[in-house]
């Protein structure tokens, strides 16, 4: 392996890496704030770019059906709450309008947009204005009625939503694989090296997202909200932060994420319905380096995530997935020595 | 403050009592659960007596392939709901009983199916021959795995499954004496005296005879020294430990027994399908076996039957209807079960199997029957001045010093309590004597000995009992079991002797002196319902007689008058007299200074982590700087 080889491999595994960290932070966001370990983020990944492709190769996304889907069915469980609770117009009325008026105005704007010839920047918002509204509302359907469970149960009905969300992929999206156009046809000359602007965008798009989610946490008040509701959820309500709309908003910023992550890697590689699960396993490696809660640590972490991948899809590359996830075990051994035994009262 | 019992807490996987012969009946019906109560008035079939009802199930299964008429489809459906059930039976214990969630369990099956395929192809081994060394496989690979991640804290061991269950299945596809990605076919078929069971009907027998009885030894297994532990697992390890039970030992043990169950279920895959490919071992695989035991009812075991049966059922008839509907319906029953499995954790977390339950009425438990009693604790040879000794010691948190260089003694046949005002350093103190805690500085002698750094498990060893201060015990599990957990360092069956039913003499003891410790504190006639029915108060009680059925030389009760009426504390002090009277030592952290006043000989005073006094009851009622600390200075 010469030097060449070498810092080709890094990059590649940095370009990589710095995905999977936008997704350890999402994954550790909804964490926090939810404590749903939110296996199906790596699906939100692949809608986001599956939505972008299809729209750059001027087709209609599947998405558009999905999201109306998904907020037809968040709209069923407000209304039916509503039933059994007392009917509250005024929030009926707002729920309708968030969960079947919206996804019907993405739907008219996309169908207008769809191989109308609009550039990269139009279709990239319709995008993530098609794939942001899915947080919530999966967050409305499968976790809000279960928001006061214990992690385990989070955990498998989060299972359960990836199994839903991968099948439902394939219905919405086909079979078939797609990739999209890079979004920088631009080539830097660095010594030996040749960096790619796509990858100049990726890591320039993963700094930003990471700073702004930053600060969202420490500057603004919506954010210490959120971490409020992290820290105790009781204690949260008790002092006026409804934990339901703070669950709503971390789905949504973690659907935002994954769109965005699904923009970035939909030119790198060929995406298909169920392509999501491993790349959004990966977030999860990085995400649980930094034990479910630290951004700074799952972001490193992510990036030698990638590197590992890189050389060993290099070295081995039959073997590529098999050491990537087995890199959880020193991982775990690490944290179960760091980390003793912690009574989970729940 | 007091948190809530736990009872009320809400429930991962709701864990009725597993199905035991004994807890099972444990449960009278007033307090049978949910289930009970909402099928009231509805159908109720006669008794039914376990054992019986496996007899008929048996007998049903064994009829089945010779009923004319019954499709050969439908026996082989049956078969896989068999191979099915034998991975949701571990998964049964390790999640609904042992509280621990693994998505891998589809690996396992892939060690064991992988083992039996190469030697019996590769190598020309006869699939008899190579169980063994299938089991064999999958346990090593479960320890090894389990070693790994079974220490986990709740969340991180499912992740760590689901971590190596993908890479194990890429491995599967990826090794060349496994055929990588064509897998391994020609596999033979199981055969007796030169007569291959190639015919669904024949190995039906083989399949069901071995999960009935996988189930038959899990029952056994519950219901017993080892059962208990393991059932005490899910409550948190704390409590077990400090009856010396060692929780990491318990966890290894029932992830081997659930990935053994899996091996064996692999092993017959192998050879009831003949061809060996890396797809049903991977990571959805063992999705789907951890939705069977949450369907049928985690902790149930006739559940994980139902479970299995009822998904296998459904993917089938939606392999068949989907694509009729859709076109291509390869990935769409996947939808179907996702939905299903967000379904069924919000509306029915507890799973069918109490539902069909509920259908018998629940039958009493007789009180378990006089034995001989258990050997008691010899005394020490030579005894030390004092019993326990606390030398200087120092426990700091960061920059919080929560107990400053605190010594005291407590002396045989001694009374002493630890009081002082909330956040003195009492509990703190508590959990430096049992190994809960790690000293910073300074020294515990018992018996003259230092077991400072000592985990619970071996200080429960040398006779400290103890009490919380928030009640640990096992709601659902009966006052009886969560009192006989006390006496499981003085019992020895293990693992194989409570499958194979021989532990009874062990067991029945254990069972005896748990009563006659029930009978003792005067909660006899509560002894069979669940603890988790019972006051707070009455729940310290049950700690105290759990305590006593260590044989104890030193008791540390934290705050056991707290929540009794004035009648219960009058009987508990009794009762710590008479216990005194025989020799035993008391250290007690107690808030009722009437209740510690009459009954103490020593007293120690603590505030802010540092003892500002000790002495006799007489004499601490009068300090002025335990006055001062109590009420803000001397009115």
């Amino acid at each position: 392996m010469d030097s060449t080889i070498l810092l080709f491999l890094l990059q590649d595994g940095i370009t990589n890496g710095a995905v999977y960290a936008l997704l350890g932070i999402a994954i550790v966001l909804i964490f926090a704030v939810t404590r749903v370990i939110f296996i199906p983020q790596g699906e939100l990944v692949a809608f986001g770019a599956l939505t972008y492709a299809l729209l750059e190769a001027g087709r209609l996304p599947g998405t558009v059906w999905l999201t109306a889907a998904f907020g037809a069915l968040a709209f069923a469980f407000d209304l039916a709450a509503s039933l059994s609770t007392g009917i509250d117009a005024r929030k009926l009325a707002r729920s309708a309008g968030f969960n079947l008026a919206l996804p019907a105005a993405l739907l008219a704007v996309t169908h207008e947009v769809a191989g109308a010839g609009f550039g990269p920047g139009v279709h990239i918002l319709v995008t993530l204005a098609l794939v942001t509204p899915l947080g919530p509302y999966i967050y409305r359907v499968a976790f809000q009625p279960i928001a006061s469970a214990s992690i385990l149960a989070l955990l498998i009905t989060a299972v359960g939503v990836h199994l839903a969300l991968v099948g439902l992929g394939l219905v919405f999206f086909g079979a078939e694989g797609v990739r999209a156009p890079s979004l920088s046809e631009l080539t830097l000359e660095l010594g030996p090296l040749l960096v790619s602007g796509q990858s100049l965008v990726i890591y320039a798009v993963t700094l930003l997202a990471i700073g702004a989610l930053w600060f969202f946490f420490e500057r603004a008040l919506w954010g210490k909200a959120l971490k409020a509701t992290a820290v105790n959820r009781l204690g949260a309500r008790l002092v006026g932060i409804r934990t339901t709309f703070a669950g709503a908003l971390a789905f949504g910023l973690a659907a935002l994420v994954g769109a965005l992550s699904g923009i970035l890697i939909a030119p790198v590689t060929t995406i298909y319905y169920d392509t999501g699960f491993l790349i959004g396993l990966k977030g999860f490696v990085a995400a649980i380096v930094g034990a479910l809660a630290s951004y700074p640590l799952t972001a490193v972490a992510a990036l030698a995530v990638g590197i590992v991948e890189a050389f060993s899809s290099f070295v081995a590359s039959d073997l590529k997935e098999v050491i990537v996830f087995m890199l959880i075990i020193p991982v775990l051994v690490w944290r179960s020595l760091t980390q003793p035994h912690v009574e989970e009262e729940d | 403050m007091t948190p809530p019992p736990a009872a009320t807490h809400a429930q991962p996987l709701r864990s009725e009592a597993p199905m035991t012969a004994r807890s099972e009946a444990a449960l009278p019906p007033a307090a049978a659960g949910e289930p009970q109560t909402r099928n009231r008035g509805r159908l109720k079939l006669p008794p039914l007596e376990p054992r019986i009802a496996i007899a008929v199930f048996a007998a049903a299964m064994a009829a089945l392939p010779l009923i004319p008429g019954v499709p050969v489809f439908a026996i082989t459906l049956i078969g896989n709901i068999g191979l099915a059930a034998l991975v949701a039976l571990g998964l049964v214990l390790l999640t609904g009983v042992g509280g621990m969630t693994s998505f891998g369990q589809a690996a396992f099956c892939g060690f064991g199916a992988y083992t039996t395929a190469v030697l019996s192809t590769t190598y020309g081994w006869s699939p008899w021959a190579t169980l063994p060394v299938a089991l064999l496989v999958s346990g090593s690979a479960a320890v090894v795995l389990g070693l790994l991640t079974v220490r986990l804290s709740g969340h991180f061991l499912p992740l760590g499954t689901l971590a190596w269950g993908i890479s194990l299945y890429y491995l599967f596809g990826t090794l060349d004496i496994l055929g990588r990605h064509d897998g391994i076919s020609g596999i033979p078929p199981f055969s007796i005296a030169g007569h291959d069971l190639i015919d669904p009907r024949t190995v039906h027998y083989l399949i069901w005879g071995l999960v009935i009885g996988a189930a038959i030894l899990t029952m056994h297994l519950l219901d017993s020294r080892v059962g208990r532990a393991i059932r005490a697992l899910r409550r948190g390890q704390l409590a077990g430990e400090s009856f010396g039970i060692d929780a990491a030992r318990m966890k290894l043990i029932v992830f081997v027994y659930a990935a053994l169950l899996a091996g064996l279920s692999g092993w017959l895959y192998a050879h009831v399908t003949r061809t060996v490919t890396q797809t049903p071992f991977g990571i959805n695989a063992g999705i789907e076996y951890l939705f069977m035991a949450v369907l049928g009812g985690a902790g149930q075991i006739f559940g994980a039957v139902v479970g299995a049966g009822l998904v296998t059922v459904l993917k089938e008839a939606l392999q068949r209807v989907l694509p009729q509907v859709f076109g291509h319906g390869v990935q769409l029953e996947a939808v179907v079960f996702g939905i299903l499995l967000v379904g069924l954790l919000q509306v029915a977390r507890e799973g069918v199997w109490p539902h069909i339950a509920a259908l018998w009425p629940a039958r009493g438990r007789p009180v378990p029957p006089d034995a001989p009693a258990l050997a008691r604790r010899s005394a020490s040879a030579a005894p030390a001045e004092k019993l326990l000794a606390l030398d200087g010691a120092v426990k700091k948190y960061g920059g919080l010093t929560a107990v400053n260089a605190v010594s005291f003694a407590v002396g045989r046949g001694e009374i002493v309590a630890l009081i002082g005002p909330n956040g003195a350093g009492k509990s703190t103190t508590f959990n430096l004597i049992t190994g809960v805690t790690r000293l910073t500085t300074g020294a515990v002698r018992f018996e003259g000995m230092d077991i400072a750094g000592a985990p619970p498990q071996e200080i429960a060893r040398l006779g400290i009992a103890r009490t919380f201060q928030h009640v640990k015990l096992n709601p659902e599990m009966s006052v009886l079991e969560n009192v006989a957990l006390g006496a499981h360092l003085r019992g020895h069956a293990g693992v194989l002797s409570s499958m194979l039913r021989l532990d009874r003499r062990d067991e029945a003891r254990l069972l005896a002196e748990a009563r006659r410790q029930i009978e003792r504190v005067g909660l006899a006639e509560h002894m069979l319902k669940p603890a988790g029915s019972l006051a707070l108060g009455q729940q310290r009680v049950v700690e105290i007689a759990r305590a006593l059925a260590l044989d104890p030389v030193l008791l540390l009760l934290d705050e056991p008058a707290a929540g009794l009426r004035h009648k219960e504390k009058e009987a508990l002090a009794a009762l710590l007299r008479s216990l005194r009277a025989q020799g035993m030592s008391v250290l007690l952290v107690e808030h009722d200074m009437g209740f510690v006043m009459g009954l103490t000989d020593h007293i120690v005073v603590l505030d802010f982590g540092t003892k500002i006094a000790e002495g006799p009851p007489a004499a601490i009622k009068t300090n002025p700087q335990v006055l001062e600390a109590y009420l803000g200075g001397v009115a």
